[in-house]
């Protein structure tokens, strides 16, 4: 009864996976098919020398660290106010898990043009009301402003998941503290900090994983450009191999990339089958 | 905790929750308000915010763009076949991993999971010539098949938590009455499962409407879903807010509602079981 799903998952991880390899190690362009020729490492040792290559780990590196730090400090904190007693908590949730569901291409075009847009966007019009130059978001820093873009779509996930972790917190062991004089700060980072470490990884992790491949956000918005500067390792890839047509070199880059993200997915299955014991 | 809240206190906290909540939404409400004006009213300066007249020609320009309601219904077909086709794969297999489970059992949901963790840019090429090749490029059913197997993982993850949720002993119990498996799996099984597999379904339609990566690069015309569709207006189109804003608003209107009401369900998919 699982062999369907079985034999299905390892057909869509060995055949594609094979070819990928199979074809970084040749020289293949799509506009010269027939003409393939076995070049061993040579694409690799392109792909790796190729400037292009250092400039778009740096940009994916941003771009996932960017998003990492502002949806976790954010997602924190923002655990912790709704977390507290309030008035309507059910509706701030709904309202603050929204973007997440937003598709990717729209929540880009939202932000590019009705936000961000240098002449009729509302960021330039509130600049503008302020007496200040508005700032031209996507020409001055467009992986920023992808940056920004993805926080806002994964704000509401990193929330989410700290929210449920922090509900899950033992108020019997914080109001014996509290009786025992400890203070609020004193509470959080010994008993809230500890027990949310562990929903922090979680989220860091799972994210790292779908921020690698952060794509329509980008072709969307700028296409990678202006020249390379918002063009990450995914990006670069899918430059390479459908737009240059040219296949070996694409595959290389293929390869790396699921290099990098087995690093991390190593790190996320050691802690998932930690909690399947449980 | 015990001791009583000051309600200045929990108004405060209130305030500050309800004013980052707003902050945090406004992109999607200012963009549902928008659709709603003319083209000159949306870009006038300063903004308007809710007393302006309300019209729904933006809507009437989009629907007039004929492709729109293709877009719409291949996103359907996409989201839902690939739902229906993945809980077809994924229910056999669940059930025999909650129910009957072996050695091997976890050792299998592990390397499942993990093929989600592929980066598909590693496996862009060989999809995109796979399917050249065998004429699956711009079509529904090409489109079906990846999102199925790339969801795969996530519904037969599902679907074993919930199962493994159902106690044993009532099927057990309904054995020593004399049911036969059929009639077990049926009268039993099913509506103790149902409100998992009608979870995961939620889940997963969700996730296959906002799938961007592949629906924008394995389609072009024919079978292209709504995430092209916005894409399209990237540019000029995309100045003209109002039209903007009221394709926007159709795309993601369905699936917000949705979401709203699959929140546990997100934290139970979309974290393995690693968060409870």
């Amino acid at each position: 009864m699982m062999s369907p799903a079985v034999l299905l998952l390892l057909g869509w991880m060995l055949i594609p996976l094979g070819m990928t390899l199979y074809f970084s190690l040749l020289r293949y362009n799509l506009l010269s098919p027939g003409e393939e020729s076995f070049t061993g490492l040579q694409n690799y040792k392109w792909f790796l020398t190729d400037p292009s290559f250092m400039e778009s780990i740096y940009n994916t590196l941003f771009l996932v660290g960017g998003v990492l730090i502002i949806t976790v400090i954010g997602g924190t904190l923002l655990a912790l106010l709704l977390d507290q007693p309030i008035f309507g908590q059910g509706i701030v949730r709904v309202l603050v898990i929204a973007p997440f569901f937003v598709m990717p291409t729209v929540s880009a075009l939202i932000w590019k043009n009705m936000f961000m847009n240098p002449v009729s966007g509302l960021f330039a019009q509130l600049f503008n009301f302020l007496g200040l130059q508005p700032f031209d978001f996507f020409g001055q820093a467009p992986l920023a402003s992808i940056m920004a873009i993805v926080s806002w779509q994964w704000l509401p996930f990193a929330t989410l998941i700290l929210l449920t972790s922090l509900q899950s917190l033992d108020g019997e062991q914080q109001e014996a503290a509290e009786m025992d004089g400890a203070g609020a700060l004193r509470r959080f980072f010994y008993l809230t900090a500890p027990h949310l470490a562990r929903a922090v990884t979680v989220v860091i992790l799972i994210q790292t994983i779908f921020l690698l491949s952060i794509f329509a956000e980008i072709q969307v918005t700028t296409n990678g450009g202006p020249g390379i500067a918002s063009t990450n390792l995914t990006y670069l890839v899918y430059v390479q191999s459908l737009l240059q047509y040219d296949v070996g070199g694409g595959s290389a880059g293929g390869v790396i990339a699921i290099i990098l993200a087995n690093i991390v997915a190593i790190f996320l299955m050691w802690m998932i089958g930690k909690n399947l014991d449980a | 905790m015990a001791r009583a809240i000051s309600p200045r206190r929990k108004v405060l906290l209130s305030a500050l929750a309800w004013t980052i909540g707003f902050l945090i939404f406004f992109p999607i409400l200012w963009t549902f308000l928008t659709s709603f004006k003319t083209e000159e009213e949306a870009i006038t300066s300063p903004p308007s915010f809710l007393f302006f007249d309300w019209t729904m020609s933006a809507y009437e320009a989009v629907q007039r763009r004929s492709d729109y309601f293709k877009h719409f219904m291949n996103s359907v077909v996409i989201s839902f076949g690939s739902t229906l086709l993945g809980l077809a794969i994924a229910i056999p297999a669940a059930w025999a991993m909650a129910f009957v489970p072996g050695k091997q059992t976890k050792n299998i949901l592990m390397w499942m999971l993990s093929t989600k963790m592929l980066p598909p840019v590693g496996v862009l090429i060989p999809i995109y010539l796979l399917f050249r090749d065998t004429g699956l490029l711009d079509t529904r059913t090409g489109l079906v098949i990846v999102l199925t197997l790339i969801n795969l993982p996530i519904i037969v993850w599902m679907l074993y938590t919930y199962f493994r949720e159902i106690p044993g002993e009532i099927l057990e119990a309904s054995r020593m009455d004399g049911a036969s498996l059929m009639n077990e799996v049926v009268y039993v099984l099913t509506p103790m499962a149902l409100p998992g597999i009608a979870s995961t379904m939620l889940l997963n339609v969700i996730l296959a409407w906002n799938e961007a990566f592949w629906t924008l690069n394995l389609t072009a015309a024919k079978a292209a879903p709504l995430t092209q569709f916005i894409a399209s207006f990237s540019s000029p189109e995309g100045l003209f807010y109002a039209k903007l804003s009221a394709a926007s608003t159709m795309a993601i209107a369905p699936i917000i509602i949705l979401g709203w009401f699959s929140q546990k369900q997100l934290v139970r998919g979309m974290t393995f079981g690693a968060v409870k």
